[in-house]
């Protein structure tokens, strides 16, 4: 009984930590341009595909992952300078059309180069299944978990202690008033855009080893992530990790105790019942219609 | 709104020349599915680009029209003009259920809200395999009414195309009723609206209702026309498809909406020699496009000819 619970539990909260990586993505851009980036699966599906290529190239796997996460980052930027930037004036509904575009342009692109077919990485480091109160445990979840709290933690940080991150934060609550205060905010916004493709390849990178990956597994990853982060109230960074989690957590224990096959409506019908009793989210404060 | 007609006296002729000179399926076929697209995308774009709500699960009610014509007369022997009308009125109700909850929330929740909706509608239709024949589909007997159904692909085009004419027609009429100028004062401002006396709730809940309803109707014939579903049709890319068309074509645009549909159903047909290439090539057009014209192709024509097109 327990033992089957937490077995649930912590394989929830492992893939849960993708969605909050991801939920953080969308939160990061959301705030920066009011735009919902449609491409932030497709970087969750470029960290663990490029770790793939990057390993059978024949690099260690530390510089493999290395170069998973930072090449997403620097695509994420140039996306923003190339594609986002130059359609600023437009209306939102035309941005989102823009991501939109931009996740086909990268899944097609990965889909001719590394091919169709279901790839995975080894775990991190030990091989053996890990025992824990009887439940039998994937090797990678103590990387995954670890990892994911070191980048939490570093995060908080970088946004409560450093002058770059609240910057970005001074961008998100009012652009205008950053730039009159001598925020570059165009540098905010491509920070915003690069950090946003980093943490979702960070996440895709990690989760590798236990879900496996192809070229197409962005689209739903990213819109469970986006369940994540409109969870925990759009804009709200301590809600999208939290919102993440528990889209990770609800999803697994369904698949574990009700039905499997019914274990993608799940995120979905929690968006349901929340935007129903409280549109704004866990986290979120109530909105004021500004007329 | 003088000339407003004009584009549908075009569009009636470009159906009536293609009715006369094609005979090639293949061509016919096209020209089918971009119909069906085109009154489609025009009901979401009463929906998003007149009415002001977003909707990323539109492919939902597509689905449920075409699973209702797959369902019901299949397994059930129901008549298909029955089934149809079954699956209109089940999409009715649901919008109907839906609209308040949903069309309380706006921008992103919004978005959430009715991508939410598609991804349920087709896990459904995914997984009740003993009802739906699950991932691989099912087949669709052909459409009747009254012992007479359309003969062939001329039949077919006769038909949509007829049902194309009827919609914009219907479409230009309302948007400049007491109704449509409603929808179109709630999307400028829902304060502003609602202080002169626009009901927003009501007049929500009627657009969300008027765009379901004959989207679940053209599921229900595409799918007697292709004789054949997959829960693909209410799937998420499907929706974003008809999306795209609308953006494309231009928001708030009746023409825009029917020539968007036109383009983006005929582009994966001219990409298919791209060999693998093709998802990039859409990917980059639709990119392209929203950077250089943000406001979609017949705002934007219609803007540098100094002349308003509806």
């Amino acid at each position: 009984m327990l033992a089957a619970f937490v077995q649930f539990l912590l394989s929830g909260v492992a893939v849960g930590t993708i969605y909050a990586f991801s939920a953080l993505g969308f939160t990061l851009i959301f705030n920066a341009s009011k735009v919902i980036n449609f491409a932030q699966g497709e970087f969750i599906m470029l960290g663990g595909m490029l770790a793939v290529f990057f390993t059978e190239a024949g690099l260690p796997l530390p510089v493999a992952a290395l170069l998973a996460v930072l090449v997403p980052t620097l695509l994420g930027m140039a996306i923003e300078k190339v594609a986002i930037k130059p359609a600023r004036n437009a209306e939102v509904i035309a941005l989102i059309i823009i991501t939109i575009g931009l996740s086909l342009v990268i899944r097609g692109l990965v889909q001719i180069s590394l091919g169709k077919s279901v790839h995975t990485l080894p775990s991190f480091s030990a091989a053996q299944p890990l025992h824990l109160l009887g439940a039998v445990l994937h090797p990678q979840i103590p990387w995954v978990l670890g990892v994911t709290l070191v980048v939490m933690v570093g995060l908080w940080l970088f946004f409560h202690r450093t002058l770059y991150g609240k910057m970005i934060l001074a961008t998100s609550f009012n652009p205008l008033a950053a730039r009159l205060m001598g925020i570059n905010t165009g540098r905010v916004m491509s920070a915003s855009y690069g950090m946003a493709a980093g943490l979702g390849a960070l996440g895709g990178l990690l989760i590798t080893p236990v879900t496996m990956t192809s070229y197409d597994v962005g689209i739903m990853l990213g819109l469970k992530g986006f369940v994540g982060a409109v969870l925990g109230g759009m804009g709200n960074g301590v809600g999208a990790v939290v919102g993440g989690l528990l889209v990770g957590v609800a999803e697994a224990l369904v698949a574990g105790y009700i039905s499997s096959a019914y274990k993608d409506a799940v995120p979905f019908l929690l968006i349901f019942a929340i935007l129903f009793l409280r549109p704004q989210g866990l986290f979120g404060a109530a909105a004021a219609d500004r007329v | 709104m003088s000339g407003a007609y004009r584009g549908l006296w075009i569009i009636a002729a470009i159906l009536a020349v293609l009715l006369l000179t094609l005979h090639d399926g293949f061509y016919l076929d096209i020209a089918i599915r971009m119909a069906i697209n085109a009154i489609i995308v025009l009901m979401l774009n009463l929906l998003i680009g007149f009415a002001g709500q977003i909707s990323l699960g539109h492919a939902a009610f597509v689905g449920i029209g075409a699973y209702a014509s797959a369902i019901l007369p299949g397994r059930y022997d129901w008549p298909p003009a029955l089934a149809l009308a079954a699956g209109a009125g089940l999409s009715g109700l649901l919008a109907l259920a839906l609209a308040r909850p949903i069309l309380r929330l706006k921008g992103h929740t919004l978005a959430m809200a009715t991508l939410g909706f598609g991804i349920i509608v087709s896990v459904v239709l995914t997984n009740e395999t003993a009802l739906t024949g699950g991932p691989d589909g099912m087949p669709v007997a052909d459409f009747t009414l009254l012992g007479i159904s359309p003969s062939g692909d001329r039949g077919w085009l006769l038909l949509v195309g007829s049902l194309l004419i009827l919609c914009v027609w219907g479409s230009i009429n309302l948007i400049d009723s007491p109704f449509g100028r409603a929808l179109r004062a709630l999307h400028g401002s829902e304060v502003a609206a609602s202080v002169v006396g626009v009901d927003l709730a009501r007049y929500k809940m009627s657009i969300f209702v008027l765009s379901a309803v004959p989207t679940s109707v053209m599921g229900s014939l595409s799918a007697h026309y292709i004789g054949f579903v997959t829960p693909n049709l209410a799937g998420f890319m499907h929706s974003i498809e008809l999306l795209t068309m609308v953006v494309v074509g231009g928001m708030a645009s009746i023409y825009g909406s029917v020539l968007g549909a036109v383009l983006l159903t005929a582009l994966p047909q001219l990409l298919a020699t791209l060999e693998g290439w093709e998802t990039v090539a859409f990917g980059m057009i639709l990119i392209l496009t929203m950077i250089f014209l943000p406001k979609g192709l017949i705002p934007t024509l219609a803007a540098r000819g100094g002349r308003e097109i509806p």
